[in-house]
């Protein structure tokens, strides 16, 4: 009988496993890796009042929504390019494209369409320059690290996170409409602070890069390496934590809470570096996850008081 | 079985739907915003020595 419907065992509403699922907004709300925006948007926030002179508080949220939003777009894109590697690592197993929710194919366009739509919306209401630094952003972050660092280099954690390190900088340039020691200094701070971080959690967690060949440092120099790399890069963290307060960011709320953050988080890099393996078991990694949760804190810590310096500046008490 | 029975496709669907709308609300409303404050600002406005002088032209 070529009729389904009068078939009794058809079951025409019935989704085989074959069949992608029909995608839910909030399948399409994870592809924006929300998890990873309240960084982008807090730092691209202090980028913006940071920054001489002023813009219109309507025209400020919709500077740092589009920064969020091609920020989301990237983060599309990444899924779309790595949808293979996401697949066998049990991390990502079940983002919705290699769930079965969404296919790449829509991610990639859902992804461009958002990079476009963001770029063009800042162009319009800040300036070009702003607009072409979020381009830039989009274009480093999916060209230069997803499909071609990452999978090639061990050092892929330290140039990708230049692509989240730019917000603050794209924050700055939305009101300035240009660079400036102080938005490099920023961007800097979070490029720096980015390979100790994952360094860290690479250290007490067991991912399975190496399933999906992706070069991480643990897996290709060997967790003795990495530890050295976290204690070097946190040295030059707090030399570019302490610089950036010397500049017209900073202030001595900055100042004193930076030496305070870094030494501490100093502190953390060399204990990392002191031990050996068998004494992060023997704690089950102990001093490696308080340095992880550390570093969360430290980021958040140093912009909050560079936004305290900006909104004390009003009142005599801010800056230098 | 009744042929109004919701399935878990509508559902989904519903869910986007009702997201997209809820966008494209907030859309419009962030648009006319910033419409609003670019033609109030002073840049939207023309420089003096641009602008149309009757005076002038006569």
């Amino acid at each position: 009988m070529s009729d389904a419907s009068l078939d009794t065992n058809a079951t025409p509403l019935s989704l085989t496993a074959s069949e992608p699922l029909d995608a839910e907004f909030s399948d399409f709300f994870a592809l924006l890796k929300p998890r990873v925006l309240p960084l982008e948007v807090f730092t691209a926030y202090i980028g913006l009042v940071a920054a001489p002179g002023g813009l219109h508080p309507l025209l400020a949220f919709a500077a740092i929504l589009f920064i969020a939003v091609g920020g989301g777009a990237s983060g599309a894109l990444n899924m779309w390019w790595d949808a293979d590697i996401d697949a066998v690592m049990k991390r990502t197993r079940k983002r919705p494209i290699p769930a079965g929710s969404i296919t790449r194919d829509e991610a990639f366009g859902f992804g461009m369409t958002l990079a476009a739509f963001s770029v063009v919306m800042m162009a319009l209401f800040t300036n070009f320059f702003a607009a072409a630094l979020l381009a830039f952003t989009i274009f480093f972050y999916i060209v230069i690290y997803t499909m071609w660092l990452k999978r090639w280099t061990p050092q892929n954690i330290v140039i990708g996170g230049a692509a989240g390190a730019f917000p603050p900088m794209i924050g700055w340039a939305a009101v300035t409409g240009g660079v400036s020691l102080e938005s490099v200094l920023m961007f800097a701070l979070i490029f720096m602070w980015t390979p100790p971080h994952f360094w860290a959690l690479a250290l007490f967690t067991r991912t399975d890069y190496d399933v999906a060949d992706v070069p991480m440092l643990t897996v290709t120099h060997g967790r003795r390496a990495t530890r050295i790399h976290i204690l070097v890069y946190t040295g030059l963290l707090a030399v570019l934590a302490l610089a950036l307060g010397l500049t017209s960011v900073g202030g001595p709320i900055y100042m004193a809470g930076a030496i305070v953050l870094n030494a501490h988080f100093l502190k953390g890099a060399v204990d990392i570096w002191r031990r050996d393996e068998k004494a992060s078991e023997a704690d089950n990694f102990a001093v490696e996850k308080a340095f992880f949760r550390a570093s969360l804190f430290y980021l958040f810590a140093h912009f909050g008081l560079i936004g305290l310096e900006a909104a004390l500046a009003p009142f005599g008490f801010g800056g230098w | 079985m009744a042929l109004s029975r919701q399935h878990e496709l509508h559902r989904r669907r519903f869910s986007r739907n009702l997201g997209l709308g809820l966008c494209l609300v907030v859309f419009v409303a962030l648009m006319f915003g910033l419409t609003m404050v670019k033609v109030s600002t002073d840049e939207f406005t023309m420089p003096l020595e641009d602008r149309f002088d009757p005076q002038e032209a006569q």
